[in-house]
Formats: C-alpha cells, sequence, structure tokens
C-alpha cells in the first residue's frame, strides 16, 4: 500500500518534470522563443560541457564553485562558530537574550542586497565584504534556532544531570546542547539555505570568480546559455547541501524524531 | 548511617493570587534501612516536598539536613528517579546510567563496566546499547533505577516513579524496587498517590493532605518485610490487614480531602 503510494509519487514527480522538459524543448525546437531568451536543453546541456572544459570569464566551472562553495563554507564556519554559543547563551540568560535579540531581530528582516552597499563602505570590495554578508545572513537564523533549542530543554533533564552530580559547564556541553541539537541542526538547514541565497549578491561586488559572477556576467554578456547551466548548478548544489544536512540531522539527531 | 531529615520545612509560592502555601510545617525523617513513602492526592505538595529534600528548590523557612549537615542543593548523596524518567534520548541505556560517573571524571572503561554491572542488576544486561527511545516505559525507569544507584547514592528521591506504568509492569517495578532496597540498604523516599503502592512498598507511610500540602498522619507498615521474607506479592496484597489498612488510608484521604473544603468554603 504505503510501496505503491511512493511508487505513484514518484511517478508524479517524474511526469511533472517531463512534461516541463517537453514544454520547453517544443517552444525552442519549433523556433516559437529565440535561443536569445530560451536557449533548448541540448544547447544548455552542452554549454555545462564546455563550461566544465573550457570555462567561462577566466576561470573553469570546478573554479567558480570553489570559489563560491569556499566563501559559503567559511562564513558557515564562523557562523557555527559565533552563532551557536551567542544563541545559547541568549537562551540560558534571559539578559543576554534581551541585549542581542533586539539587534538580531532588526537586523534579520533587512534583504543583504540593502547593507550590502554600507559593508562596501566599510570594509571594501575584497572577499572580506562577500564572506562578512554571507556570515550575516547565516548568523541570525542560526542564533535564534540555538536559543529556542536551549529554552525547549526539559528542566527535569537538567534536573537529572543536576543531582548526578554535573556541574554548570558539564550541564550547559553534555546536556542542553544535545537537547537542543536537532534544532540547531534545523536552523542550519535553513541558514545555509539563505546563506546560499545571499551568495549571489555577494558575488556582484567586484568578484571575478563564483558561480553568482559567472551567471551575473553571462547576462550582461546576453549569453543565456551560460545562465540557465549556471542557475542549474547553483539549484543543484543547494539541493546536495539540503540532502547532506538532511544525513546529518538523521546521523545525529534521529532521536528526536524517533520519539 | 545517615539520616535524611526535613525539619518543619515550609515552601510557599507568590502567585497573581497572593501567597500559596504548597508546604506546611513538614518534618520527616528518611533514615538508611527505611522506605518511607508520602501518599496523597494531586496537589497536597509532594512533589515540592520531594523538590526540597533533592535540593532543586529551597524551602521559605526550615531546612533539610543529612547527617545533621544541611542540604544546600542537588547531590549525589541524594540520587532522584523522576516520573517521565529524564533520560539522555540521544545516549544509550548504557551512558544513561554511567552519566554520573562521567560526571566524575571516571575512565571510560571502568565505568563502562560499573553500568554493565547496574544494568544487569534491574534485568537491562542484554539491552546495554539500546537506544532510550527503543524501550517501554517500563524499561526506561529500570534505565533511570540505574542510573540513580550507578553514582551509589545515601538516598534514593523517587517522585511517582511508577505513575505512568501499567497494573502489570508496575507490580513487577515494586518488586524489583523492594528487592534492590534490600540489597542496598539505602535510604528511599518514595511518593505516590497509589493507595495500594503505598502499603506495598513503606516501611513507614505518611499521608498528605492538600491546601496547604501537611502531614496529617503517620504509619508503621511491615508489608515490604513480609515480601523480602518470601512471602507471594499476591498473598500479601490479600491479606485482610492490607485490605483493612487499604480502607482505613483511602477513607483517610477522603476525611481530610472533605475538611480542606470545608475549610476553604
Amino acid at each position: 500500500m504505503s510501496a505503491d503510494r511512493g511508487r505513484s509519487n514518484a511517478l508524479a514527480t517524474l511526469a511533472s518534470l517531463g512534461a516541463i522538459l517537453a514544454l520547453w524543448w517544443g517552444v525552442t525546437a519549433s523556433g516559437l522563443i529565440a535561443p536569445l531568451f530560451l536557449p533548448g536543453p541540448s544547447e544548455v546541456l552542452l554549454r555545462l560541457v564546455d563550461l566544465a572544459r573550457h570555462g567561462f570569464v577566466g576561470a573553469s566551472l570546478l573554479q567558480h564553485m570553489a570559489a563560491s562553495l569556499a566563501r559559503v563554507g567559511l562564513a558557515m564556519l564562523f557562523a557555527v562558530i559565533t552563532a551557536i554559543p551567542v544563541g545559547m547563551a541568549m537562551g540560558l540568560y534571559p539578559r543576554i537574550n534581551a541585549a542581542i535579540d533586539p539587534l538580531i531581530e532588526f537586523y534579520r528582516p533587512v534583504p543583504p542586497l540593502a547593507y550590502l552597499p554600507l559593508m562596501v563602505i566599510w570594509f571594501g570590495i575584497g572577499e572580506l565584504t562577500k564572506i562578512l554578508l554571507i556570515y550575516l545572513a547565516i548568523f541570525a537564523p542560526l542564533a535564534i534556532a540555538t536559543a529556542s533549542g536551549v529554552r525547549r530543554v526539559d528542566p527535569g533533564r537538567i534536573r537529572a544531570a543536576q543531582s548526578l552530580g554535573a556541574n554548570r559547564d558539564q550541564i550547559a556541553w553534555l546536556v542542553i546542547f544535545p537537547s537542543a541539537l536537532p534544532d540547531i541542526l534545523t536552523g542550519l538547514r535553513i541558514a545555509l539555505g539563505v546563506g546560499w541565497s545571499t551568495l549571489v549578491a555577494a558575488e556582484l561586488v567586484a568578484a571575478t570568480r563564483g558561480l553568482g559572477f559567472m551567471v551575473q556576467s553571462a547576462s550582461q554578456m546576453l549569453v543565456t546559455d551560460v545562465v540557465l547551466a549556471g542557475i542549474f548548478v547553483i539549484a543543484l548544489i543547494a539541493l546536495a547541501i539540503e540532502l547532506v544536512l538532511r544525513w546529518v540531522e538523521r546521523r545525529f539527531a534521529g532521536w528526536a524524531s524517533a520519539g | 548511617m545517615p539520616v535524611l531529615s526535613v525539619e518543619r520545612v515550609s515552601v510557599t509560592y507568590r502567585s497573581k493570587r497572593g501567597a500559596v502555601a504548597a508546604l506546611a510545617d513538614v518534618s520527616v525523617d528518611v533514615p538508611s534501612g527505611e522506605i518511607v513513602v508520602a501518599l496523597g492526592a494531586s496537589g497536597c505538595g509532594k512533589s515540592t516536598l520531594l523538590n526540597v529534600m533533592a535540593g532543586f528548590l529551597k524551602p521559605t523557612t526550615g531546612a533539610v539536613t543529612v547527617g545533621g549537615l544541611p542540604v544546600t542543593g542537588p547531590g549525589t548523596d541524594r540520587a532522584v528517579v523522576f516520573q517521565d524518567d529524564a533520560l539522555m534520548p540521544w545516549l544509550s541505556a548504557q551512558d544513561n546510567v554511567a552519566f554520573g560517573l562521567q560526571m566524575r571524571g571516571m575512565g571510560q572503561a571502568e565505568r563502562r563496566d560499573a553500568a554493565r554491572e547496574m544494568l544487569a542488576q534491574v534485568g537491562l544486561e542484554a539491552f546495554a546499547g539500546h537506544a532510550i527511545h527503543e524501550m517501554s516505559g517500563g524499561m526506561r525507569q529500570r534505565v533511570g533505577l540505574a542510573r540513580a544507584l550507578a553514582v551509589k547514592p545515601d538516598f534514593l528521591l523517587m517522585d511517582e516513579p511508577l505513575g505512568a506504568l501499567d497494573e502489570l509492569t508496575r507490580e513487577r517495578m515494586q518488586m524489583l524496587v523492594l528487592n534492590l532496597w534490600q540489597r542496598s540498604g539505602k535510604g528511599i523516599f518514595l511518593i505516590t498517590h497509589s493507595i495500594e503502592e503505598a502499603l506495598f512498598l513503606a516501611t513507614r507511610l505518611v499521608l498528605l493532605s492538600p491546601r496547604p500540602g501537611r502531614i496529617v498522619q503517620r504509619y508503621e507498615t511491615g508489608f515490604a518485610r513480609r515480601f523480602l521474607a518470601g512471602e507471594p506479592v499476591r498473598a500479601i496484597k490479600a491479606d485482610p490487614a492490607f485490605v483493612a489498612m487499604r480502607e482505613e488510608l483511602s477513607n483517610a484521604i477522603l476525611a481530610h480531602e472533605e475538611e480542606a473544603l470545608a475549610h476553604v468554603g
């Protein structure tokens, strides 16, 4: 029964993907839409192979990918190191929360593109500004998720640890942190989604490499098949990140969904 | 052997409707080798009493002492077994039992052996590597018991540990508690709202009444020792003396509740 349903669900997914692909192929092959606006699937695929072999605007596809992943990776690393302890402190101490929460809530809803110019004035047009922009986008959701995870920890668990002789630090890192880990990992998944989508904005500023830069310069040169190929690569990497983090959640916080 | 003493403890909460007395002038002793059971309906402050004894809650007046020394906070001399197990679900059964030993810096191999031994004592030696969510409610309470006993406390404080279990599992757990008590000789303080459970497990029984929570009766009972002397549990619970005392307690609880209601009304 459920296997049947799974199969028919997979069928529905394949059908909708197939329909889009067929429509795309139909309108381009028939000449209904000019290749300048929408190149056909085969051209985009060929362009992707060409990008991988010969690159675009001075760097191979792999180098563009590496530049983008390095930026997001570094930003995520710094965010994990800082946002999780800050979120823990916010969740544990209402006074720290009262001091920090308004700052986070103030900048969090502002689109990164809106404060990008300010950061260029302050930090120039180098890597620092790009990584900082992504870092800020990741920091807020991660800190907020950590704080709310900490607040939801069962007080009975803390009492149990106290009566078993745990000191403050042991309670923080061996009881509260693992209790909040499912929320932290969910927060990280959401934060990385936001971080990855901030990438293009960050790479608008004087970049010479990166997927966002590649798509942006291709669009200025009206090389539409590179634009499309770049968008597909960005989407595929986002999907890969999502799948990896879901695996991490199952592996390290599977107990939370197991009940 | 030390005594865990509650000396004239009162606990008053501040609420929107003014001060609420959760406990009023409660004194009770838990000597080593005795099982003191606090019996009472919900709202009689028995959990508050246990929290004060564990050191989770400071009394408004009065004091808790162990061997004459005042209790200032939670400690491994008074291990707690919780109603909702309060286990760490990301740890295996064995690592849960070893948690207290890990806190005091015991080496990994040493605490694994100690945890295995405790699990064997509660009949879970085959489940050492199991995750908590793979275990039933009764098994989780056994892990909770083993975890508390692993730190070698002088006293065991049990907060309605069997309240959420089905009837058969509950009786099996009652027997396990008595057997562990006999083997360890610790002082146990246990709270329950089940009259039968209180009578079967207690060597001393205190009856609490609500609004404000206070001790209204004290009994000495011998059914626990009769079980340990070899008498079957069914025979004890069917004994006319047991049945008569169950009725007496039941009436006492009802009478005190009506009195309290009349007092308020």
